[in-house]
C-alpha cells in the first residue's frame, strides 16, 4: 500500500452525491466536480472542499455525519462506491484517504440504507435505532457504595480479551449498511457477547438478550442469513463468532428465563 | 402471544426453525440418495422396485414421511416470512452496490436457489411420488416371483430420464441444490450457535463436500439413464462402472 507520496499529483474527481432536503422529501443523485484534491486528504476533508465550493457558489452544502475524525466515534456513515466506508478494509470514512482513488475517478456517495435508519438530510442518517437497542439491555447494574477494587473480580485473560474485542464496536452501522437484509445482528451480537462473557454482565444476562433482540426486531432490521458482508465491512473487525454467541444466548434465555411474556 | 410464539416469530427464532428444518432435510437427502443408488444395480430395477415398495408401504417410513412434509412446509414458509421481513428492512436501495466484494454469491441468493428447488420438487413429486402412490403404475411382471407383483417404478424412472428437458431440469435443480447446501450446511450450524474455532473450519469443509457429493450423486441418475440405457432400462456395455461399484456397497 503506497504511503503518503510528496510528489503525488492533486486529483480531479467527479462525485455522484445523494441529495435529499429532509426526511420526507424525495432525494436524487447529483453530480459535482472537485479539483486539486491532495492524495493526503481524508475522504471527509475532500467533502469539506466540495462544501466550501458549494458555499462560495451560494449553494446548500452537503450534510454528512462526522465527529472525531479519528476512527473512534463511528459517526462518519458514508456508503462509497457500493461499499460501507468505501473500498479499504478495516477503516471508517474519516480514516479513508484520497490516495486510495485516482485522478479522474467517479465516486458515488450514498447514505446508509435501512428502513430503521431514516435519512435526515443528504448523507446524514438517523441511527437512534441503535441507541434504543442499547437502552433495551446494553448495560450492567452497578451497586451504590464505595468503588470496588479494580482487580477484585478475577477474569481470565482470554475471556477479558474476547470481551474487549467485542467491546471495540463503535456503533457505526456499517454492518447494517452492507447487509443485504439490513440486519443489525453483528452490532447486537457484539454488545450481547461482550457483556455475556464478563461476570459483571451476569445479573441481566437473560433479560438483556431477550429485550435487545425484541427491540432490534421492533426497529425493523432484517434477519441474519449468515452472509458475512457485515464482518467483512466492519471497521474494527467484529467477527461472525459473536452472532453465533448471540443466537445461543437468545435460545438459552428463551428456554430458561422466567419471563412468560 | 405466548413466549413460545414470540420466540419463533422473532427474527432469530425464525432462523432457528429454518436451520433445524434445513439440517433435517439434509439427513433426508442422505437417505434418499443412498436408497436411489439401487438404480445402479444393473438388475433391471429388481432392487429398486423392492426398495420403493418398502418405502411406500412400511408404516414407520410412512410416519416419518409426515415429518418430511412438515420439514419442507416450515422451511418454505419461514423462507417466505424471512424474505418478506428482509425486503422490508431496506425499501430504498443503493445506486451502487458491490456485495460481491464482501460475500459469496450463494449466500445472497438462497431464496432464488430454494425457489428453483421448489419448482423441481413439485414436478418431481408429481412424476414419481404421485404416480407411484396414486397413479397405478404397471406391475413388473415376468417370472421372478419376488418382484413380479411390485409396481414398476424403475421403468417410470427410465422413461422420464429419456426426456431431454426432464434431464435438463434435474441437472439444473441439482446444481441449485448444490449451491444451496454450499452455504446452507454451514449456515445452519452458525444459526444454532454451533460455532467454535476448533470445529467451524471442519463444518465448513464437510458442508462443501456434502454439497458436491449430494448434488453430483442425484444429478448422475438422470444423466446415466439418458446416456447409457435404452428405453427398456438395459444398461449399455460402455456405461461407467463407478456408480455400479458404489451402489453394490449398499
Ligand atoms: C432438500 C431441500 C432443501 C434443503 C436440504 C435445504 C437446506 C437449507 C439449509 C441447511 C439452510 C440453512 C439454514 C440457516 O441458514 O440457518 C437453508 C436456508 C434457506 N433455504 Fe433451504 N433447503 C432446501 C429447500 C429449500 C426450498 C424449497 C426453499 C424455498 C422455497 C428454501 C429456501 C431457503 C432460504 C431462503 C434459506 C435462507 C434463509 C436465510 O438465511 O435467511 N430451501 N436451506
Ligand atoms: S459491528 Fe462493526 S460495523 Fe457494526 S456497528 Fe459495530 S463497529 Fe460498526
Ligand atoms: S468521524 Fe468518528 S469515526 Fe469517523
Amino acid at each position: 500500500m503506497a504511503g503518503s507520496n510528496p510528489n503525488a499529483k492533486p486529483m480531479n474527481l467527479t462525485l455522484n452525491v445523494w441529495r435529499q432536503p429532509n426526511r420526507t422529501a424525495p432525494g436524487k443523485i447529483v453530480e459535482y466536480h472537485v479539483k486539486d484534491i491532495s492524495p493526503d486528504m481524508s475522504f471527509l476533508e475532500m467533502l469539506d472542499v466540495l462544501n466550501e465550493d458549494l458555499l462560495h457558489a451560494g449553494q446548500d452544502p452537503v450534510a454528512f455525519d462526522h465527529d472525531c475524525r479519528e476512527g473512534i466515534c463511528g459517526s462518519c456513515d458514508l456508503f462509497i462506491n457500493g461499499r460501507s466506508h468505501g473500498p479499504e478494509k478495516g477503516t471508517t470514512t474519516c480514516q479513508l484517504h484520497m490516495r486510495k482513488f485516482s485522478d479522474g475517478d467517479t465516486i458515488t456517495i450514498e447514505p446508509w440504507r435501512a428502513s430503521a435508519f431514516p435519512v435526515n438530510k443528504d448523507l446524514s442518517v438517523d441511527r437512534s435505532a441503535f441507541d434504543r437497542i442499547i437502552q433495551a439491555g446494553g448495560y450492567v447494574s452497578v451497586n451504590t457504595g464505595g468503588a470496588p477494587d479494580g482487580n477484585e473480580i478475577p477474569i481470565p485473560k482470554e475471556i477479558s480479551d474476547r470481551a474487549f474485542e467485542a467491546a471495540t464496536c463503535i456503533s457505526c452501522g456499517a454492518c447494517v449498511a452492507a447487509c443485504k437484509n439490513a440486519s443489525a445482528m453483528l452490532f447486537v451480537s457484539a454488545k450481547v457477547s461482550q457483556l455475556a462473557l464478563l461476570p459483571q454482565g451476569q445479573p441481566e444476562r437473560k433479560t438483556r438478550v431477550e429485550n435487545m433482540v425484541a427491540q432490534m426486531d421492533k426497529e425493523g432490521f432484517g434477519a441474519c442469513s449468515n452472509i458475512g458482508s457485515c464482518a467483512a465491512e466492519c471497521p474494527v473487525g467484529i467477527s461472525l463468532e459473536n452472532i453465533a454467541i448471540l443466537n445461543r444466548e437468545f435460545l438459552a434465555a428463551k428456554a430458561t428465563s422466567n419471563n412468560l411474556a | 402471544m405466548s413466549w413460545i410464539t414470540k420466540t419463533f416469530t422473532s427474527s432469530i427464532g425464525r432462523k432457528i426453525i429454518m436451520s433445524l428444518t434445513g439440517l433435517f432435510l439434509c439427513t433426508f437427502l442422505v437417505v434418499h440418495l443412498i436408497g436411489n443408488l439401487q438404480l445402479f444395480k444393473h438388475d433391471q430395477g429388481a432392487a429398486f422396485n423392492t426398495y420403493s415398495h418398502f418405502m411406500g408401504t412400511n408404516p414407520v417410513i410412512r410416519t416419518i414421511e409426515w415429518g418430511l412434509v412438515l420439514g419442507f412446509g416450515f422451511h418454505i414458509f419461514e423462507a417466505w416470512a424471512l424474505t418478506r421481513r428482509n425486503k422490508a428492512a431496506r425499501t430504498q436501495g443503493y445506486a451502487q452496490w458491490h456485495a460481491e466484494k464482501n460475500s459469496e454469491w450463494t449466500s445472497r441468493n438462497m431464496g432464488i436457489l430454494g425457489t428453483i428447488i421448489l419448482i423441481f420438487l413439485l414436478v418431481h413429486l408429481y412424476n414419481f411420488f404421485w404416480r407411484a402412490r396414486f397413479g397405478g403404475l404397471p406391475k413388473v411382471g415376468g417370472a421372478n416371483p419376488e418382484v413380479r407383483d411390485l409396481d414398476n417404478l424403475y421403468l417410470a424412472v427410465v422413461d422420464s430420464f429419456h426426456v431431454w428437458w426432464y434431464v435438463l431440469l434435474y441437472v439444473l435443480a441439482q446444481i441449485s441444490l448444490g449451491y444451496h447446501l454450499w452455504h446452507g450446511f454451514r449456515s445452519g450450524f452458525q444459526t444454532l450457535g454451533l460455532n467454535h474455532r476448533k470445529y467451524t473450519p471442519l463444518i465448513k469443509y464437510v458442508g462443501y463436500a456434502f454439497a458436491v457429493v449430494v448434488s453430483a450423486g442425484f444429478a448422475s441418475m438422470p444423466l446415466y439413464f439418458f446416456l447409457f440405457t435404452n428405453p427398456q432400462g438395459e444398461i449399455a456395455a460402455n456405461a461407467p462402472s463407478l456408480l455400479h461399484t458404489i451402489a453394490s456397497a449398499f
